[in-house]
Formats: C-alpha cells, structure tokens, sequence
C-alpha cells in the first residue's frame, strides 16, 4: 500500500514567547533513514515530541501516514515506534515485563508475543537480561530496552532521539546495524543526532535545523556538495616534529594543485586541494619524498561535517 | 486474534490495535505488578496489618466496656474509628505521587509514546491504585470481623457492611482527589506532602473551624461526606443537634446517608474530570 510518511504542516512550538519550533515545513516520504541534525538547542526533540504528541504544537500540524498526531495520537502513532529522551521503564519491572506491557498495548497476538520479545531483546544483546529487574540497569542496558521497546511492533516509522546516547561503540554499531536493516523493509526512519559520521554511515537524507527553523532537507550528496565549501577535497596531515611556517608555506603550498596550507597546530597541516584521488595519492607520495616527518595522511573531517559546520555557525 | 486483512503495514505481522478498554486494563494489570513488588505495598499493608494487631491485642486484653456492650459497638469502635485513616493512607500512598511520579521519574515517556489514549494511562494507574488500596481495606476488614466473630458469633450487623460500602466510596473519593493533585506537580514528594497535610490535618481543621465559629453545615468537605461510615453504625442513626444557649450554642452536624454519597460521588466525579483533563493536556518536555 501506501508508502510511510511524516508530515509537518507549519509546525510551531513556543515556550513562553520563546519559539522552540519555528514553521518547521517538512515532508518525508518513502523507506528511508534522515538524519535530523542541529545544535542543542535547535528544536529536535521538541520536533520529535510533537509528533509523538507527548507536547502540543503552538501552531501547525504534524502527520504520520497522513494522520495528524493531534488529536488522532491512538489512530496515528499505530504505526509508528518512537523512542524520544531515554524514558525510564518501571525498575521493578523486567524487560519481558515491560515490553510484554507494549506487546498488549499494541496488539501484538498473544501466540507471538512471546518469540517477538526474545527476538527483539536479542537484537538488542540484552537475553541475558530479560528476567532481570530493570532498576538494577546501567543506562545504555536500559536504552537498549528502550530500543527493543520502539522497535517491538515493526513499525513503518520510527521516529528516534538520539538513539545511541549512552551506548558503548560496540552498541552504537549494532544500533546502526539495526537501523540498516529497518531500511531495507521498508520502513521510515527519522532520527536525531549529534554523530554525524552515523549519520553519514546509515542515512540518506539529512533534514538541518537550526534556532528552530529547518535550514535544508535533501539528500546526503547533494547537501553535501551545495553546501560544503571544499567540495570534500580536504586532506590533513600529521607529523612527528613540530613543523614551521616556513616549510608549510615553501614545501607545502607550492606544490601542483594545491589551494592553501595552513597550520592547524605545530604538528599539523590542513591542505585543500583541487583534483580527485589521483590527485591526492600524488601529494602523498610528494610529501613523503620531502622526509619532513609526515606521520600520517587523512581526511580530516567528514563531507557532512564540513556542511553542517558551514551551515551552523555558532553555537545557541 | 484474528488476521486481518486491513492492515495498512507492509509488514507480515498482522495487528489490531486494542480497544482503549483493554488498553486500560493492560496499564492496570502492570501497574499492580509494580505496586506488588514495590516496597511502598508492603510498608502500607504492614501499618495495617500492626493497626490491626494492636487492636486485637488492646481490646483481648483490656476488654473496654465500649467495645464490648453490643457487636454494633464493637465494630463502630474497631472498624469505625480507623478505617477512614486506612482509606486516607491508602490513597496518600498510591494517588499521591500517582501522576506526577511519572513524570518526576520519566516512567510516563516509557508508555505515552505508545498508541493508547492519555486518559487509558490515567484510568489504568488510577484503577491499578483502588485495587491494591481495595486489598489493604479487605485486610483490615477480615481481621475486624475475625475479631467480632471471635466476640459476637456470626452475628455480623448489617450497617457494618453499608459501613464497609460507604468506605470504598469514599476510597474511590479519596483516589480521585489524590490522582488530581498529584496530576498538578511534577516533584513526587511535594505532591505527596500536600494530599497528606490535607487530608491528615487541613480538612480536619476547616470542618472544626466551619462548625464551631462559622456554624454552618461543611457540606463542601470530603471529610464530611465521610462521616457516613462511622454514623451509620450508630443505632439510632445520629442527627444534627444543637446544644447550650444563646452565644454559647453549638451545633454538631451530622451528615445524612444521601449528603454523604451526594459529596463523596461529586468529589470523585469532579476531581476525576479535573484530573483527567490536566493530565490530557499536560505536556511531556
Ligand atoms: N519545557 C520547556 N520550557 C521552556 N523552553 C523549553 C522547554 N523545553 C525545551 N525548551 C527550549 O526549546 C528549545 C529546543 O529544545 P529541544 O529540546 O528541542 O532541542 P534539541 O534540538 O533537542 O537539543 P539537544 O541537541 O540538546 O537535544 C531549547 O532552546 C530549549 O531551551
Ligand atoms: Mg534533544
């Protein structure tokens, strides 16, 4: 049938007179994951609320599958799983427990239930734990419930706040491995986020925001090649001994193709450089051959981080 | 569960959303397995159970004349003169930081997410706190007739049931009042406090001072309307007296049995409402 979709109409949020949320206008359509990317501050979790109906909107509308959340939330959010600002679970509940009490909620039949909560519990790494009370859980074993939680119904959308905060990298990696996996059955995913190489690793859209108002929304590649202003031909480079100006400004920036070469610090140089990847592996070699204690030869920042830091300029 | 074909999903797994009543009793189930684990159940049925004990201990002993003249006396005195503080634990207990412990300790952002309606949670916690409250007054009750079976015989008099009928009303009261105030915080320990000081002292207070300098019937407090379940084991049922002359005249009130439930129903049908919206309308930020 239809595709999955999140919709905000106008969407506006003002605490007091202070706009959280400003004419959000947004439309996400098809199985897919967006990054919902912004500084603190900038109105994603206000953003995600709406659309769960935990806060209301001063204005506007928010849709999923083309049901608005307000006052629609039971018809709206049955197809959606969200999990927003790692909630608490009942601490004397286990996690069979509480993700049986959202099994019921959400009419999970009675026969699956039971595969259905081992099967999620185990996605999440947690078996061990599913008998255990929860109040005894660290926080990311928690998120991870909270994880297992949204999950539980196989939604179409799934709306997501930061969804790794508070797990260790083993658990970021799974987390996006499940997150791809969503992708390719067909489901929605709308996600906020501070990491953007996650981002960049397992979304295909970035939705910016900013002092509550979306600053673009499109796909990774072109956001990435509008806005970043060296259209991702950065290259930096370390050295075991502190380097001059001299020899940055001589050796450096003197050679073919190359824009500029300024020194991050003593030990490091940032170069931008006009040409692809045949032109990088020259003036890797062209380095080395000059034996000025070259340690090492990268990409110092993601494509999207360049754009995100080029769209956001200060910080609240 | 049936498969059923109109489901919109993509998805294999067939799922009907349940009806918000079952909603309902699914948040009260799993609310009553917290409260069963919970420490604070078993604290209460603690402080029930040594009231009691101390009861049967006193009264075995001491066998007060009061007590013992006539099985009508002996339950005004035992079930009478406590029941209502029972009534009133319970729901400082349970209702007190109902509502705004959710949000305190963010076990609220756990469900309300979910497709269920808000007032589904409010309902569920609020029947999940009269069952286990119902528990503490069926305790309280068992060791009160096991007493006066004990003195009495099986003679058990029928205002003592009407009695026991007008406590569970007043309980419902009493949770619908606690629920609604503590939908107004969002610290647990303040919305607690504050059901307690009312209805441990200010309601008590206001009702002596309304009838004793204002001298009027306290119709509007919920205490009031309680005294339905001592006065009805009094034999005769007792009625509104004055006593003394001219300045010095008092009046005590006595509520009549419709007064009673016409208060006690409108402070739950009220403070039900009351709550019910605020929670509707509360946000989760
Ligand atoms: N209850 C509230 N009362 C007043 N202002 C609020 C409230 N909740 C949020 N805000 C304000 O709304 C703005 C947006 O907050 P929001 O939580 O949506 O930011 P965010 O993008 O999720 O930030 P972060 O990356 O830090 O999670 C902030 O300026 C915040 O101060
Ligand atoms: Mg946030």
């Amino acid at each position: 049938m239809n595709s999955p979709s999140i919709e905000a109409v106008n969407l506006s949020k003002r605490y007091g007179s202070f706009p959280a949320l400003s004419n959000l206008n947004l439309k996400i359509e098809g199985s897919k994951c967006v990054g919902f990317l912004g500084p603190n501050g900038a109105g994603k979790t206000t953003t995600l609320k709406i659309f769960t109906d935990m806060i209301r909107a001063s204005e506007g509308r928010a849709l999923i599958n083309g049901i608005e959340v307000h006052p629609n939330k039971k018809k709206a959010l049955e197809s959606a799983g969200a999990l927003i600002e790692s909630p608490e679970i009942y601490p004397s509940l286990t996690p069979r427990e509480a993700l049986s009490m959202v099994a019921e909620l959400r009419g999970l039949p009675k026969g699956e239930r039971r595969k259905t909560i081992e099967d999620a519990v185990a996605e999440v790494k947690m078996e061990e734990w599913l008998d255990k009370k929860v109040g005894k859980f660290s926080k990311g074993m928690k998120q991870r419930i909270n994880i297992a939680a949204a999950l539980l119904s196989d939604p179409e959308v799934v709306l997501l706040d930061e969804p790794t905060t508070g797990l260790d990298p083993r658990g970021m990696a799974e987390v996006r491995d499940i997150v791809k996996s969503l992708k390719k059955r067909n489901r929605l995913i709308f996600m906020s986020s501070h990491l953007l190489n996650e981002v960049q690793d397992i979304c295909d859209e970035v939705a910016m925001i900013d002092h509550g108002k979306l600053l673009v929304y499109d796909t990774l590649s072109n956001v990435t090649t509008r806005f970043s202003k060296d259209s991702g031909n950065v290259i930096e480079i370390e050295f075991l001994r502190d380097i001059d100006y001299q020899s940055v400004n001589k050796n450096i920036a003197s050679l073919a193709n190359v824009n500029s070469a300024e020194r991050i610090d003593s030990r490091r140089v940032r170069i931008k450089f006009s040409g692809g990847a045949p032109i990088q592996e020259r003036l890797l070699s062209d380095i080395v051959t000059m034996k000025i204690g070259m340690i090492s030869f990268h990409s110092p920042t993601s494509a999207l981080e360049d754009t995100y830091l080029n769209l956001i300029k200060d910080t609240l | 569960m049936s498969q059923s074909p109109t489901r919109l999903s993509s998805s294999t797994r067939t799922q009907i959303l349940p009806s918000s009543i079952s909603q309902v009793g699914t948040v009260t189930k799993y609310e009553l397995v917290n409260y069963f684990r919970s420490r604070r159940f078993f604290v209460l049925l603690v402080i029930g159970v040594i009231i009691s004990a101390l009861l049967t201990v006193l009264v075995g002993y001491y066998r007060p004349a009061d007590f013992m003249s006539s099985s009508l006396k002996f339950y005004y005195n035992w079930f009478g003169g406590s029941v209502t503080f029972i009534i009133i634990l319970s729901g400082i207990f349970y209702g007190g930081d109902a509502i705004s412990g959710e949000f305190q300790n963010k076990t609220g952002y756990f469900l309300v997410a979910n497709p269920l309606r808000r007032s589904a949670i409010y309902i569920g916690k609020w029947l999940g706190a009269l069952i286990a409250s119902m528990i503490m007054l069926a305790v309280f009750t068992a060791i009160a007739i096991g007493n006066g079976v004990y003195y009495f015989g099986l003679s058990i008099p029928y205002q003592l049931w009407v009695s026991v009928l007008f406590g569970l009303l007043y309980l419902i009261a009493v949770l619908g009042f606690t629920f609604f105030f503590s939908s107004l915080f969002k610290s647990s320990s303040i919305s607690i406090l504050v059901t307690a000081i009312l209805f441990l002292f200010a309601f008590m207070l206001i009702q002596t001072l309304v009838e004793g300098l204002v001298k009027i019937e306290p119709w509007f407090l919920i205490t009031y309307g309680a005294q339905i379940i001592t006065n009805t084991l009094i034999d005769p049922y007792p009625t509104t007296s004055t006593q003394g002359f001219g300045p010095n005249v008092f009046t005590s009130y006595a509520t009549t049995i419709p007064e009673g439930i016409a208060i006690l129903s409108a402070y739950f049908l009220i403070t039900a409402v009351l709550g019910l919206l605020i929670f509707e309308r509360r946000e989760f930020t």
